[in-house]
């Protein structure tokens, strides 16, 4: 297309024409589009403020020995140096890491498969099915740590009771490393798991049927359809889903602060995260210039792993047709 | 060699080309209602614990129905914290100011960015996807510093001040107008006179109703179990909400199982009692608003 000069208040037969001179090309160009910094002024300043403002704060006072005493005293990168030094921070981004992997593929493989049984346009009663996927996401994170800490119970609870019953030792959750990161991982996939089944859904419903009616003419079995026609045309979605999920997943909290309830993460440190850390160290140790540091490594963490998420998608989609 | 046969047991008129139904049906709707089991059981299991009291389901087996306890137990909660409704009161309050605050600026902000040109708005727009990326926790620090110099901690300004507008609204407003709001309606109600912001009110508004209602549910949910930044700011129990009233019942000095599920039931038994009635819409929303292929 070589149309350029799309002019304000023309006649309806433009506004389509892509053009380099108009700063957005999908408007409706016979609208005045000054009324726009009218219009998003009150986000901005707000956003400004209450969001921007703390977070460019933030980054300056991480070079500062700085408590809520009042001691404000410039360290340069201390912070930053103790930070790789101290084997809390280690911990914590493997406990991290550990417990984002193990919720993250369980609940990639099951969302996925939920979506694929919900696909069939033979299902009954699918509005109820998924109005019942999205229960477990509206509640609060509270609420369900506190249930699930007691499921996990070392005694008396209902998991335990159940490899007892199998004739298993009992494990305490809490106290072990990998088997609290699991009872954490697992309220994680059960939060999740529905939200993203519809997620996943939607872009199923959107793949064309034509695709099935071809592959289904070819004699291709269910399990090939799924494998060769559904999972190809998610790749999108599957990246959506991996990066939200990291983002989210790099900063989990809520969960381990409550089932340990205090800031340490476990006695040992044994689930203690990124963000409870930082946590620790700001509202425990009130050592606010380390916390600070401790937040610009996590989102250092976070650019990096979504860059490479960023990169792997765009090589296979790249080998992809 | 597929048997693509015409299923006569399918019933009524939903006769259709692909005969999944016989062969993934029994084994689908098993996994199903498991889901929908695992799905449900931490609620029932709330409130066999609150009803059953602690001492019942320290047992082996333990208890799996309904006990005669409930509402010793509840009244125990309110015991500990004669402020609980007051909580629960506190927690719609902010929820629905914050609800209705982002869907304002979001749905405004968001018609400028997907209808409106002027000079900056795809750097804005990029700016805004942006800053959705930036861990929420990064600024946490200074935003405390910033309540306590405007005198609103401890109070509930301290959590809706700071929640009233959000890059994601924005974002997620611009999406929806874009996809929903045809530019040919707005073109010809402009072209026959209309102002922008007749346009935005008469046109747009209705059209993104729906989407938007679904935007404050998300928010007012949000709000409702947001937990930790109204943990650091509220102190007074008349000022709590709900979250911050179960978790004081937790940190009573032992393990009260009956009493801390208690309160996460009465905490929770509203929301569920909302998404009866807009769990569907919110299905739609959450679906609409996917990356799709």
């Amino acid at each position: 297309m070589s149309q350029t000069a799309v002019k304000r208040n023309s006649k309806p037969t433009s506004p389509w024409k892509p053009s380099k001179k108009l700063n957005n090309a999908n408007a409706v160009q016979s609208l005045n589009g000054r009324w726009g910094y009218l219009f998003t002024a009150p986000f901005f300043v707000m956003f400004l403020i209450f969001g921007l403002a703390p977070i460019v704060y933030s980054v300056y006072i991480a070079f500062f020995n700085w408590d809520a005493l009042g001691t404000q005293e410039f360290i340069g990168i201390a912070n930053f140096n103790e930070l790789i030094a101290d084997t809390r921070f280690w911990n914590a981004l493997v406990n991290t890491v550990d417990i984002w992997l193990l919720s993250t593929i369980p609940m990639l493989i099951c969302s996925i498969g939920l979506a694929a049984i919900l696909h069939n346009p033979h299902l009954r009663g699918s509005t109820f099915w998924r109005t019942i996927l999205l229960v477990p996401n509206i509640t609060s994170v509270l609420a369900i740590a506190i249930v699930f800490g007691q499921l996990f119970g070392r005694d008396f609870g209902m998991v335990n009771i159940i490899i007892g019953s199998l004739g298993f030792d009992h494990i305490d959750f809490i106290q072990g490393t990998t088997s609290s990161h699991v009872a954490i991982a697992s309220m994680i996939v059960w939060r999740w798991t529905g939200y993203n089944a519809l997620i996943f859904l939607a872009a199923m419903l959107a793949i064309p049927g034509e695709l099935y009616e071809s592959a289904s003419l070819d004699g291709a079995s269910k399990w090939k359809q799924f494998i060769y026609v559904t999972l190809p045309s998610l790749r999108n979605t599957i990246t959506f889903v991996l990066i939200v999920g990291t983002i989210g997943g790099l900063q989990v909290f809520a969960e381990p602060l409550i089932l340990g309830g205090s800031y340490n993460g476990g006695d040992s440190g044994q689930f203690s995260t990124l963000t409870l850390f930082l946590f620790e160290q700001a509202f425990v140790a009130y050592k606010w210039g380390y916390a600070a540091a401790i937040g610009i490594m996590i989102t250092f963490i976070v650019a990096i792993v979504s860059f490479i998420n960023f990169m792997i998608t765009r090589k296979l989609a790249g080998d992809g047709k | 060699m597929s048997s693509v046969v015409k299923e006569q047991t399918i019933p009524r008129a939903k006769v259709n080309k692909r005969p999944k139904w016989q062969r993934m049906g029994v084994g689908g709707y098993i996994v199903l209602a498991l889901t929908t089991f695992l799905s449900i059981f931490p609620f029932y299991w709330m409130f066999i614990v609150a009803s059953n009291g602690t001492d019942e389901i320290s047992k082996i087996p333990p208890t799996l129905v309904p006990g005669p306890r409930f509402f010793t137990v509840i009244s125990n909660v309110y015991e500990v914290l004669p402020s609980f409704n007051q909580a629960l009161l506190n927690t719609v309050y902010v929820g629905t100011i914050v609800a209705v605050a982002q869907v304002f600026f979001s749905a405004i902000a968001g018609f400028a960015f997907a209808k409106l040109n002027f000079r900056g708005q795809r750097f804005m727009v990029l700016f805004v996807i942006l800053t959705m990326m930036l861990p929420s926790q990064l600024g946490i620090i200074p935003l405390f510093m910033l309540m306590g110099n405007l005198g609103l901690i401890d109070t509930l300004g301290a959590l809706i001040v700071p929640a009233l507008v959000t890059a994601f609204g924005v974002f997620w407003m611009r999406q929806v107008i874009d996809a929903q709001v045809p530019n040919e309606l707005l073109e010809s109600a402009s072209i026959d006179g209309a102002g922008v912001f007749r346009v935005y009110w008469s046109l747009v508004l209705p059209i993104i109703a729906q989407s938007s209602f679904v935007l404050g549910l998300f928010s007012f949910l949000a709000t409702w179990n947001d937990f930790l930044w109204p943990l650091l700011v509220l102190s007074t129990p008349e000022h709590f909400t709900a979250q911050v009233a179960v978790n004081q019942l937790k940190s009573s000095y032992a393990i009260d199982y009956a009493l801390n599920m208690g309160g996460a039931f009465l905490s929770t038994a509203p929301l569920i009692v909302l998404f009866i009635f807009v769990g569907r819409r919110l299905v739609r929303g959450v679906m609409d608003g996917a990356v799709k292929g």
